[in-house]
């Protein structure tokens, strides 16, 4: 039913990006350098404001690099596009379109006829577990359930990478965990590379096949930990020595970070 | 002694039941009471012409206008009006709501239209519709021109302020997520930008209609020949006192009705908004 999105080699290479101008200028990342393999699934981890969302919204395209490239498989990244789709943390979906007619949104905007639409965005309904609610509205859903509507909508449209911005941040812990294994369950179907933002340690090594921890602001890359924890991975192995251990190495580093964003003043 | 709890049950519920159901008739029936206190009041006070610093003694009581009514209904003059009437608000409210909701479209989302268009609204904004009849008699060839001038312009600015509202308070994260999904501007604009704006559109088209009407009425009284405005100007005039209040009466209800045809057919068009935000006043 969902074949492989075709490659998603991320390639970000000395990344800096400066808000504002010259009076209030805001450093949000600098030198920021990354390397994904296609169909990789790299969490990005840091404390709130280090500009984690800034590299993702670089992907996406909707901020332009000040300085440094994006380029995906061998294409700079110039502006947003369909195949680096967006899943947002929360009312992202278009309220006045039902369900089914937000996750046939990028398949209309390709041109794609009504009744192939339908098919393909019910088939991408029922890979998340919502068939049936193809005629709600999204204020009738959960919010767990809109999220897994937005990421429907994503897939959709086959990118070749998903990038998603805190998207369980939003949900109630239960919620949350049943929110991350069906990402996996997904994400072992379409096999497409992933760009995750989070700030919940645990999230980052459950999901990942790589953590980037990243330092206070200006944001870069501190540590890229690999986390070689078997697939498909159980809800119970973050209770694992192995989990632990990873999650000791990253939470050190994590909260040094998160230290140094208090105390140092801002730019 | 144990069954005794389930035997009492159904009893139980019934009392719990019966205020739901006493409300339910009650707070109708007060509201007609309310009406019918009202009435009487009306009634008494024109009856006895009481002097109470308002006067009753000229003031025609329910009774005659009641008759009036029946009178002026079961005659095919007084249905002139409303259709003079009905036709001005049609074609005002219309027009209104193709240029409100254009100009709107363009201002909310286009900066130099924002730029060239909208300091001219802003300068005549502030001027009530009907200081503009004087102008209005001069600039139009006919009265039936000059009153839908009147009516468009009182239904336009509540319509296109409304409508650039709701434009500039589109979701600029609803705009990404469109754009990230593939869609370039004309889809934005399609997809996003005017169903976005469309609830705030209707209140404008809902708020311009109350307008239209009190524009419509003003504009009569000073320079029509038809219309219920016109009537209810000219029983003053020939001393026909009950038809005053049928026109007034008439005037009412016409101006419910479209307003509720307003909020019905905006509901209509949106589906996703949930049903007490559609009942509205």
């Amino acid at each position: 039913m969902v074949t492989a999105a075709p490659a998603g080699r991320i390639e970000i290479t000395d990344l800096g990006v400066v808000f504002g101008r010259d009076g209030r200028r805001v450093e949000a990342i600098r030198r920021f350098t990354l390397l994904t393999t296609p169909g990789e699934f790299v969490a990005l981890l840091g404390p709130s404001g280090c500009g984690k969302t800034t590299v993702l919204n670089a992907v996406a395209g909707f901020v332009p690099p000040t300085v440094g490239r994006v380029v995906l498989d061998g294409e700079p990244v110039t502006e947003p596009g369909a195949d680096r789709g967006m899943v947002f943390q929360q009312h992202s979906l278009f309220p006045w379109k039902t369900v089914l007619g937000n996750v046939e949104f990028g398949l209309k905007m390709r041109g794609i006829g009504p009744a192939a639409r339908s098919t393909q965005a019910r088939s991408y309904l029922s890979l998340v577990g919502l068939a049936g609610f193809e005629r709600a509205y999204p204020g009738e859903l959960s919010g767990g359930m809109q999220q897994r509507v937005g990421i429907a909508r994503v897939l959709v449209n086959r990118p070749r990478v998903m990038l998603m911005d805190e998207p369980f941040g939003a949900l109630d812990a239960q919620t949350r965990l049943a929110m991350q294994e069906l990402l996996l369950g997904v994400w072992r179907e379409v096999k497409t590379t992933v760009l995750f933002v989070t700030h919940d340690v645990d999230e980052a090594i459950f999901l990942a096949d790589r953590v980037a921890v990243m330092t206070a602001r200006p944001g870069q890359i501190r540590d890229l930990i690999p986390v070689k924890l078997a697939r498909p991975r159980p809800a119970e192995i973050i209770a694992t020595p192995e989990f632990m251990a990873l999650k000791a190495r990253v939470l050190a580093q994590v909260r040094e970070e998160s230290g140094r964003a208090w105390i140092e003043p801002r730019p | 002694m144990a069954t005794a709890p389930l035997v009492r049950a159904p009893a139980a519920r019934a009392t719990a039941a019966a205020p739901l159901r006493l409300t339910s008739w009650r707070r109708p029936a007060l509201r007609a009471l309310s009406i019918g206190l009202f009435l009487l009041a009306w009634h008494v006070a024109t009856l006895w012409g009481l002097d109470l610093y308002v006067r009753f003694q000229n003031i025609p009581s329910p009774g005659e206008v009641l008759a009036e009514a029946i009178e002026l209904f079961s005659n095919r003059s007084f249905y002139v009006h409303i259709v003079a009437s009905l036709e001005r608000i049609w074609l005002g409210f219309a027009i209104a709501t193709v240029l409100g909701v254009g100009l709107g479209l363009a201002i909310g989302w286009f900066a130099v239209a924002e730029d060239t268009l909208f300091p001219p609204i802003e300068l005549f904004r502030p001027i009530p519709a009907v200081a503009w009849v004087p102008i209005s008699i001069m600039l139009w060839p006919t009265e039936r021109s000059s009153i839908v001038f009147i009516t468009t312009l009182g239904a336009f600015f509540p319509i296109v302020l409304n409508t650039i509202h709701g434009v500039e308070g589109i979701d600029r994260q609803l705009v990404r997520a469109a754009t990230s999904l593939g869609a370039r501007r004309a889809a934005i604009f399609r997809e996003v930008v005017l169903p976005g704006a469309l609830p705030s559109i209707v209140t404008g088209l809902s708020v311009g209609m109350g307008v239209s009407w009190i524009c419509l009425i003003s504009a009569e009284m000073i320079s029509g020949q038809f219309g219920v405005g016109y009537f209810t100007w000219v029983a003053y005039g020939i001393v026909k006192y009950p038809q005053i209040v049928v026109g007034m009466l008439t005037i009412g209800v016409l101006g419910m009705l479209s307003s509720l045809a307003v909020r019905l057919i905006g509901a209509r068009f949106m589906p996703w908004l949930p049903r007490r935000e559609k009942d509205g006043a």
